[in-house]
């Protein structure tokens, strides 16, 4: 069995499952965000008329993280936050981050910072990018509030059908200004935005093995972008070492790996060593080039942040860039931490003063311009070039803007020009 | 049978058709001023509520691709319009069978705005050009929740058949 298959199969009470298979896996966590307003409503529906309390299965089970409008930009969404915070009251749910300078953060930060998932869990989240957190050797998807209504109600995920798996091999070394970004961009476009759809992409390879889990955070948050219904990277010597020393995990870890016969419906491999820093141009996630094709366009915002590159060595790797330069005239840049954590980190270590001394605007940790909702909303017919993870028309809150997205190192870069700058011909 | 009032290329995302800066509106009764907003011909086109109920969007392939934002489903059929389309992005597709918004995917349909369809369980005719085309069958797993209703239904009826 593939490793997804395990993870199912472990939580369906079953010996073994095959792909097609119709299982109904017990939720190990389930994840929401904002969101989580209409997720209530549904969940309340769901008991109306049985007579029944309205109860969820299992409180500790349950993580709401406020990320995507912080600190609420209208008073609908601050009211759908106090009703949230009224429900997690009631209900005694304990893994809630409110909007704190603290503890708060992305969602799918916070999610690994805090330990909250481990390798084997079954994770639902109802955001796409729920993804990211097969980094830790979980099999975690999104889904929608109503379906999120059901696990809590129920405690288990009803009727998904067992997922094929590609299993994506990668070697070689990075060269010296490419990295994980540009490894799941360039996937992307060779797979497509709905090659991996309905299906698992699980990541195996030396250069995989020697990836940080910030890094795996990246390629697994994307894996979506292909349509995949999960990424995922079996746990390993690196995954315990996270747990342990990163989130403070104390209990037992057991990694699941896939048999040496699993079944995959397709091999990619792919060789990074001779790889470019690779560009998703407007306004298809899929729609990749590598840098060479696109160097000179000109850009009136980077947003260096969010759940895909918003972490430490994300952060560490863009000020190096830019430490004693200036952001481009013309160009404004905005930097989001993805926790608060990140964020303290990045301010003991001297990024956040090297960001504010080149001219950028540090944000608090959130989604941001990412979904366009507010903070870095686009100018009619403006550019702009962000590390986030999609580029869909309208992203960035103006269907008339444009997205590229790239890696922290070509963001900081392209900053201090105000063009899209290859970092590694130097800025 | 039904008309084609809309009709769009390739991966139209989520974002397309509901826009994230409206995602603090959940109500299904408020979402469907949204549908499409930036599109503003097709926003347009579905306010002024000129076509009857089941009248279709034809989608191509990837319908739905992004964010799994229920609103993308909820904004639909808050407007009563049905989706053909090439290929559906997974979430999508498991919302729109939860919610009951009535898909269908047919990988090698063939229609323009004006024509008229006829769907029936296991192909779509153009009535307006004579061309019939297969479907694919939505999964069955999820055969208990369409046939619940949804999937709200379906669940509190799985609740009650356990033990209190």
């Amino acid at each position: 069995m593939t490793v997804v298959e395990k993870i199912l199969a472990r939580a369906a009470g079953q010996a073994s499952v095959k792909v097609g298979d119709v299982v109904e896996p017990q939720v190990d966590l389930a994840m929401s965000h904002e969101n989580a307003a209409l997720v209530i409503n549904q969940f309340l529906e769901v008991f109306q008329g049985t007579g029944r309390p309205a109860k969820v299965w299992d409180p500790a089970r349950i993580a709401i993280i406020f990320d995507h409008r912080v600190p609420a930009e209208s008073p609908k969404t601050a009211t759908n936050q106090k009703k949230i915070r009224g429900f997690v009251a009631e209900h005694g749910i304990t893994k809630f981050h409110d909007i704190r300078g603290d503890v708060g953060g992305i969602c799918h930060q916070i999610l690994p910072e805090y330990g909250y998932v481990r390798p084997g869990f079954v994770v639902l989240g109802t955001d796409s990018h729920t993804t990211s957190h097969g980094a830790l050797g979980a099999f975690s998807f999104g889904v929608g509030a109503t379906e999120m209504a059901s696990a809590w109600s129920l405690g288990i995920a009803v009727n998904i059908e067992v997922p094929a798996t590609i299993k994506v091999v990668v070697k070689g070394e990075f060269p010296a200004m490419v990295g994980p970004k540009d490894l799941i961009l360039h996937l992307i476009g060779k797979l497509t935005a709905q090659g991996a759809n309905y299906k698992v992409l699980e990541f195996h390879g030396e250069t995989i093995r020697k990836m940080s889990t910030s890094g795996r955070i990246a390629i697994c948050n994307m894996s979506v972008e292909a349509g995949a219904t999960s990424g995922i990277v079996p746990g390993d010597e690196e995954t315990v070492r996270y747990l342990r020393e990163e989130a403070g995990v104390v209990d037992a870890i057991t990694c699941v790996t896939p048999d040496p016969d699993a079944q995959y419906i397709q091999t990619v491999e792919i060789d990074v060593s001779a790889l470019a820093p690779q560009i998703a141009c407007p306004h298809m996630v899929d729609h990749v080039k590598p840098i060479d094709q696109v160097l000179g366009t000109k850009i009136q915002q980077i947003v260096i942040g969010s759940c895909t590159n918003g972490r430490l060595d994300d952060l560490a790797d863009a000020a190096a860039i830019l430490r004693g330069k200036k952001v481009a005239e013309g160009t404004r840049m905005l930097v989001f931490p993805a926790s608060s954590k990140i964020f303290a980190q990045a301010l003991d270590k001297g990024y956040i003063h090297d960001f504010m001394r080149a001219g950028a605007v540090v944000m608090n940790s959130g989604c941001g311009p990412c979904l366009g909702v507010h903070e870095g909303a686009l100018g009619d017919h403006e550019v702009a070039l962000s590390t986030t993870n999609r580029n869909f028309k309208g992203r960035m809150g103006n269907p008339t803007g444009e997205v590229y997205l790239c890696s922290p190192v070509v963001a900081a870069a392209s900053a201090i020009t105000g063009v899209i700058t290859d970092p590694r011909k130097g800025a | 049978m039904a008309k084609v009032i809309i009709t769009l290329g390739n991966d139209i995302s989520t974002d397309d058709i509901y826009p994230g800066r409206f995602m603090a509106t959940v109500l299904p009764t408020e979402t469907p001023q949204f549908a499409f907003f930036d599109r503003t011909e097709f926003n347009a086109k579905l306010k002024a509520k000129a076509f009857p109920p089941g009248s279709i969007i034809v989608g191509g392939e990837n319908f739905g691709c992004g964010s799994s934002r229920e609103q993308a489903c909820s904004t639909l059929k808050g407007h009563e319009v049905a989706v053909v389309a090439k290929s559906i992005s997974r979430i999508f597709l498991q919302n729109s069978i939860n919610l009951g918004l009535q898909v269908v995917i047919c990988p090698g349909l063939e229609a323009s705005e004006g024509d008229e369809l006829e769907i029936t369980t296991d192909r779509v005719l153009n009535k307006t050009t004579g061309k019939a085309f297969e479907q694919v069958q939505l999964p069955a797993a999820r055969k208990g929740i369409m046939d619940a209703g949804g999937l709200i239904p379906y669940t509190r009826a799985r609740l009650l058949a356990t033990n209190a």
